[in-house]
């Protein structure tokens, strides 16, 4: 039988990485005296002047509320903050811009999906479908909706390479199923699912499906009609943009039938002391003032990404794990956690040093420069199944380096040293 | 020499003391870190209001670890009402090492563990687990 074995090879990068570290102005910044090493892009990326400029841009030309005034300052803004929305509506290729809702993070329109969605669709009974990789943000809102009504929730499994079970998958599915919820991406793992072929036999199945795309939509290009989802949702500080910016998307025909989430200005068309009738789509769902410096702000984050290129990006991502696997694996005492190779990943790289707690691991770090998160990501299904009580992450994005990934490996020879393991 | 790691805070994690279950024990407390997934326990044997015994368990990083092998040296032979009495600064300092905004919550998770155990607590105030 033949046996293919996978072995990480070093392919060159696509992007010019010394151009793109000049739009960043914070990553000029030291760390104790030596060059700051930003490898926590999981929990957030950092933002290129392109992106600060834009805000500062509306702040110092035309501030004023959206959609509310008549004057030619209230009009600009909110034809940026609309043309940030066709941005996004392109990015992702969405089919059209209503479906686009602005939220202030992933963890809203998850929680959207689950209110407005959830209460009206998921009954005593039904099933919810999920995973062990998710992010406690597509996780604890299903557990509680399930609580709530009296619905059962079947969490996947994983193989110990950190790939989800489609067997298992599969059996969850054919059991019945009103509901998959899943991660695109892992953020803790950086595994990537094939969602595709997940959606189709989930739909198939009778599922409705959500995709939680925050670590993909950074990362690698993202097309939902291609993906076959019902409803995605990511965060727009993951992906060079202001916290506070971040999309829900959803099929026109459900979002039509859904409920509000939250209930006030910008909703509505329109009032009487005895009902309230809806605005339209996509404003429905963006009850009060929008943060839409931010909402301005990710769509020249869009732009940004789309002049780079996020197919580049992602395999810029890759040539980085391609050096780092193999030089972490000959580190004695090190364990990864995740994919070994490169097949649907990302620039994730989980791992422990034996002997030293991940927390130790990243104050030891810090003091070299590199910057990493330690701790269990948001993810704690996840670490329970690695048995462990937390990681290690280095996460990298398209201005992170190899001469970076050698200061990640010396910091973990420093660690060591401290500890003598 | 490392100004945080010291050898006798890596002694402390490595070797902790008064480490593992405690037979009779009279108090137990248990808590975690959220931040970093920490668990710890403390239980004391208290005999005529005074400590005769204290033990802990839980797995975490070298400072929580430390801290609270030093504070179990401290405890014994005192009488509850000192227990109680221990405050955060006294433990800080006791640690003897610079602690950074973001590790405080390990170098003290040792305390609270241990004030539970005192005050013969199932739950911190205020912070009952809610599952629904
Ligand atoms: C996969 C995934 N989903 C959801 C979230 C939640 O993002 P936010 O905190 O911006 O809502 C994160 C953030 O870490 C994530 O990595």
């Amino acid at each position: 039988m033949a046996v293919t074995v996978k072995t990480p090879t070093v392919k060159a990068s696509p992007l010019d990485v010394g151009r793109i570290r000049k739009d960043f102005p914070i990553l000029a910044q030291t760390v104790r005296g030596k060059p700051l090493v930003y490898l926590d892009n999981a929990a957030t990326s950092q933002k290129p002047r392109q992106v600060i400029d834009a805000m500062t841009r509306v702040f110092e030309e035309h501030n004023a509320n959206i959609h509310r005034g008549v004057y030619e300052f209230s009009e600009r803004t909110t034809a940026a903050f609309e043309e940030a929305r066709a941005k996004v509506a392109r990015f992702i290729n969405a089919p059209s811009e209503r479906e686009v809702i602005f939220v202030r993070n992933a963890t809203e329109g998850l929680n959207l999906v689950a209110y407005a969605w959830g209460r009206d669709n998921i009954k005593r009974g039904d099933r919810i479908v999920t995973t062990v990789l998710e992010h406690h943000s597509d996780f604890v809102p299903w557990q509680q909706l399930a609580a709530e009504v009296g619905a059962e929730v079947a969490v996947v499994d994983i193989d110990d390479d950190g790939r989800l079970r489609r067997d298992q998958l599969s059996a969850e599915l054919r059991k019945g199923v009103k509901l998959l919820a899943i991660t695109h991406t892992s953020n803790g793992l950086g595994t990537v699912n094939p969602v595709k072929q997940i959606a189709t036999e989930a739909r198939a199945a009778g599922a409705t499906v959500l995709v939680d795309v925050a670590q993909a939509v950074p990362h690698t290009p993202v097309d939902v009609q291609d993906l076959g989802a019902d409803f995605v949702a990511f965060s727009g500080h993951k992906m060079l943009a202001p916290p506070g910016s971040g999309g829900l998307w959803g099929r026109a025909d459900i979002l039509e039938k859904m409920r509000p989430f939250l209930y006030g200005g910008d909703m509505i068309s329109r009032v009487t002391v005895k009902l309230t009738e809806w605005n339209e789509l996509p404003w429905k769902f963006e009850a009060g003032t929008s943060s839409y410096v931010d909402a301005i702000a990710l769509g020249a984050a869009v732009d940004y990404l789309t002049d780079v290129g996020v197919a580049k990006i992602h395999a810029h991502e890759l040539s980085l794990v391609a050096y780092l696997l193999p030089r972490l694996q000959e580190i004695g005492g090190v364990t990864v956690y995740g994919p070994k190779d490169l097949e649907s990943r990302v620039g994730v790289v989980s791992f422990n040093i034996e002997g030293i707690h991940p927390h130790d691991v990243a104050t030891i770090f810090d003091r070299e420069g590199v910057c990493v998160r330690a701790g269990h990501h948001c993810n704690q299904p996840l670490m329970t199944r690695l048995g462990v009580p937390a990681t290690t992450r280095a996460s990298m994005y398209l201005y992170n380096t190899t001469d970076e990934m050698d200061a990640l490996v010396n910091a973990i020879h420093a660690a060591k040293k401290v500890f003598g393991v | 020499m490392d100004d945080m790691y010291r050898d006798y805070i890596l002694d402390h994690y490595k070797n902790p003391r008064n480490f593992g279950e405690l037979e009779g024990a009279t108090h137990t407390y248990h808590d975690s870190n959220p931040l970093c997934g920490d668990e710890m326990t403390m239980q004391l044997r208290i005999g005529d209001g005074s400590v005769e015994d204290v033990h802990f368990t839980g797995k975490g990083c070298a400072i929580s670890q430390a801290s609270a092998s030093i504070l179990t040296e401290e405890v014994k032979g005192k009488t509850l009402d000192e227990v109680k009495a221990i405050d955060r600064d006294h433990v800080l300092a006791n640690l003897g090492i610079p602690i950074s905004p973001a590790r405080i919550k390990c170098a003290l998770l040792g305390l609270k563990t241990l004030k539970g155990a005192a005050w013969g607590l199932t739950a911190w105030p205020g912070e009952e687990v809610k599952t629904r």
